[in-house]
């Protein structure tokens, strides 16, 4: 009896583990596709970028021999005749193969004038029709730079496979000669400096929606339905006008010649143009505005739920409103608050066309850096370096954001 | 039965031209920048070459060295034959090998073009300058060169320079006295470098930095700068079109030109070549300048040019009289470098 009872409950046990099985592969069948659309388009192109911030096997491939020698090489001892024998043969071999190009990139990164120190050479090796029979004099017969210590130096620290240079650069760090890590030059100390930028601009864009979007949010969660719909499209109108077009009317409303010149000085408030755009404030104006719903919609939508009857309680025991506002309301409103900060702080940090258009030399944030190496100039290495600092960055804050607000506490919607 | 004959006659052509189109080289591929740029080649270039029977198509694209890096990897036909590039693009694909080298004898000859339109890998297809532009209504005495737009006493107000180190620092170094055919040499040294950057700080105050060509005319006609660094096309487009009175100052001038190159994985060698014989003939490219302000490479073309257009355009001997070549090899070499250091400047006080 007993045991019959124990061979059905362990089938029953059996079917329901088969049951719930079959529900977790249904479930995951389900979001199997975005979850490969994620990891296709999203996880892996970003892990493909960041890689490149350490893997550094441009010059290797061309110049296999070179690099492992230069690899080999103490960084104390003079360069000898064998190292400069693989070098020449590498340097004239990627000549005639037409795969010079790359090595010659990558050692421009690292040393002044080395594109044409690398092409130079190679045009001259390639018309040779026997080896030399001193390759070191050959080659520093050719141009005297590739008996420089330096030149050396660069050589082995781009023969990979793995690489802190491009590191060191965003982090405004360098190597020396004797490889140990100094601080870069300081007319090429740039990258903090534009990450304190990037923090700070994001940061007074953040606390400004905050500010202006509070009572925005209020009025809409408090109005009745008509008022509040209407303002709501007020609110969203931005949302279907292109990002470009709404930096560039910034640039109708503020110039010298615009219009909120103008009335300042109809106004007599001012008599001389005050400068708006095209340095910090116009950065700030302009993206203020164009983030400013994406700190409303999480607050207004926290709003919507707190119910008034707390506020009216609180009063009714002899709080002033304003104190019931304070005391009451408002801690009540931060999971929105702390929402739409984190959402218009994050995106921010991002930003690169609003500040193009309507900022100064002094106001590009890190993504116009990126950008530029990653379109310009096509340094992919320093570019993805930049993206990996300003994600660290990110993350770090995040970390203490979460424990100050508490994540628990955060409602995106 | 006639009814059958038909459909057996239809399957057959049907056939026939399905063989015919696999079996047929593809037409000659021309590739531009698109826009109203190729809506004029199209007229004086692409629409008469193929009156001399020859098979083209012509296509647009927009730039980028990748672009052209993804056509010749794996050295099969991609498509394409002859592509307008510019000239940063020419001399790095050049070095990459990307492209034919040219056989000059097949165009005419490198003594029939100007010498800056002569490489390894390209013929020049247009000139364009980098120049000083300035508002004829708004100003009352024309500028001389790139020293007056320095001259914030004699032009007071903002004035406008392309953001980032490039063309700014030559522009300074003319301004402080070097002549435009030594500026290379003097940036090539730290303290050339040096002296272009404590020039711009004589006038950082005064700055406004513009990011696209279209910026500069807007910032003319608003009134926001006095004076600006410009591309001539531009001042011509706003002139013709908005009805301005914009002024072009050729002196000291920059200018830089587009090529023409066949890509290394043509299977229409003969075509190509062919056409770009065809483009660079003084009688064809003479007709160009007609419809769009850049000056063409043929050196005999200039005396065919309405001597009225011809004043406009950066070809004509009077505004090529002190100019430099943007130097690209320069600019690929130092552009990382500079770009931190203009920025590094640009924050500074």
């Amino acid at each position: 009896m007993t045991d019959l009872s124990a061979t059905e409950n362990g089938d029953l046990a059996r079917d329901l583990k088969r049951a719930e099985r079959r529900r977790r592969l249904t479930a995951m069948m389900l979001v199997a596709p975005l979850f490969l659309f994620l990891l296709v388009s999203f996880v892996l192109p970003i892990g493909d970028m960041l890689r490149r911030s350490v893997i550094d096997t441009e010059l290797a491939e061309a110049w296999p021999n070179a690099a492992a020698a230069a690899a080999a090489w103490d960084r104390r001892s003079d360069p000898t005749e064998a190292m400069y024998a693989a070098l020449g043969r590498d340097l004239k071999a990627s000549a005639e193969a037409r795969t010079i190009a790359v090595p010659a990139r990558r050692l421009n990164y690292a040393l002044d004038n080395g594109r044409s120190l690398v092409l130079n050479t190679g045009r001259a090796l390639k018309k040779l029709d026997a080896e030399p029979a001193n390759w070191r004099d050959a080659l520093i017969a050719e141009n005297p730079a590739w008996g420089d210590r330096m030149t050396w130096v660069a050589l082995a620290a781009a023969a990979g496979p793995l690489t802190d240079f491009y590191l060191l650069t965003a982090t405004d760090l360098m190597r020396d000669a004797t490889g140990s890590i100094v601080s870069r030059p300081a007319e090429r100390s740039l990258y903090l400096q534009v990450l304190g930028r990037t923090f700070l601009v994001s940061f007074t864009v953040t606390v400004l929606c905050v500010l202006l979007g509070f009572p925005v949010s209020y009025l809409v969660a408090n109005a009745p339905d008509r008022i509040a719909n209407l303002l709501l499209i007020l609110v969203l109108l931005p949302f279907w006008t292109s990002l470009l077009v709404r930096s560039a009317a910034w640039i109708v409303l503020l110039q010298d010649q615009g219009i909120v010149n103008d009335v300042l000085r109809a106004l007599h408030i001012t008599s001389e143009p005050i400068r708006l755009i095209f340095n910090r404030t116009g950065v700030v104006i302009a993206m203020t505005h164009v983030l400013l719903p994406f700190v409303i919609m999480p607050m207004i939508a926290t709003m919507k739920a707190i119910p008034p009857t707390y506020q009216r309680a609180a009063v009714s025991l002899g709080a002033h409103p304003a104190v019931a506002f304070v005391r009451v309301y408002l801690p009540q409103t931060v999971p929105g608050v702390a929402a739409g900060a984190l959402l218009v702080f994050i995106m921010a940090l991002g930003y690169y066309v609003t500040p193009a258009l309507v900022g100064g030399a002094d106001d590009q944030m890190l993504a116009y850096f990126i950008a530029f190496f990653t379109t310009s100039s096509a340094n992919w290495g320093l570019a993805a370096a930049l993206g990996v600092i300003l994600l660290s960055a990110t993350m770090l804050l995040y970390l203490v954001y979460a424990r100050i607000v508490g994540m628990g506490r955060v409602k995106l919607g | 039965m006639k009814k059958k004959l038909l459909f057996a006659a239809t399957i057959l052509a049907g056939a026939g031209l399905f063989a015919g189109t696999v079996l047929a080289e593809r037409p000659l591929t021309v590739v531009s920048w698109g826009g109203a740029y190729q809506d004029a080649q199209k007229a004086v270039y692409f629409e008469p070459f193929k009156a001399t029977g020859t098979a083209m198509i012509d296509e647009s694209w927009d730039g980028g060295i990748g672009v052209l890096r993804s056509k010749v990897q794996g050295g099969t036909d991609s498509g394409w034959d002859v592509v307008q590039v510019e000239s940063e693009e020419l001399e790095i694909g050049c070095d990459e090998g990307m492209f034919v080298e040219l056989d000059w004898d097949k165009i005419g000859g490198k003594d029939a073009y100007m010498p800056a339109a002569v490489h390894d890998c390209g013929v020049g297809s247009i000139v364009y300058n980098f120049v000083l532009g300035y508002d004829k209504d708004k100003t009352a005495e024309a500028p001389g060169g790139w020293a007056d737009f320095f001259d914030t006493a004699k032009y007071p107000g903002k004035r406008a320079l392309r953001q980032g180190p490039k063309t700014n620092l030559e522009i300074a170094l003319i301004a402080d006295g070097v002549t435009p055919a030594d500026v290379y040499g003097v940036l090539a040294t730290d303290e050339g470098v040096d002296r272009a950057f404590k020039k711009l700080d004589t006038i950082k105050k005064d700055l406004v930095w513009w990011k696209s060509g279209a910026q500069p005319p807007q910032l003319l006609a608003s009134g926001e700068v006095v004076l600006t660094s410009v591309y001539n096309g531009r001042i011509d487009a706003a002139n013709r079109n908005d009805k301005r009175n914009f002024g072009i100052q050729w002196n000291g001038s920059l200018f830089t030109l587009d090529s023409w190159v066949i890509l290394k994985t043509t299977p229409n060698l003969d075509a190509s070549y062919a056409f770009l014989d065809f483009v660079g003939k003084a009688e064809n490219q003479a007709k160009l300048p007609e419809a769009i302000a850049y000056g063409v490479t043929n050196k005999g073309a200039t005396a065919l040019i309405d001597p009225e257009r011809l004043s406009d355009l950066p070809t004509a001997p009077e505004n090529m009289a002190n100019v430099v070549q943007i130097s690209d090899k320069f600019w690929i070499e130092n552009i990382d470098k500079l770009t931190e250091r203009f920025n590094t400047w640009a924050a500074s006080n």
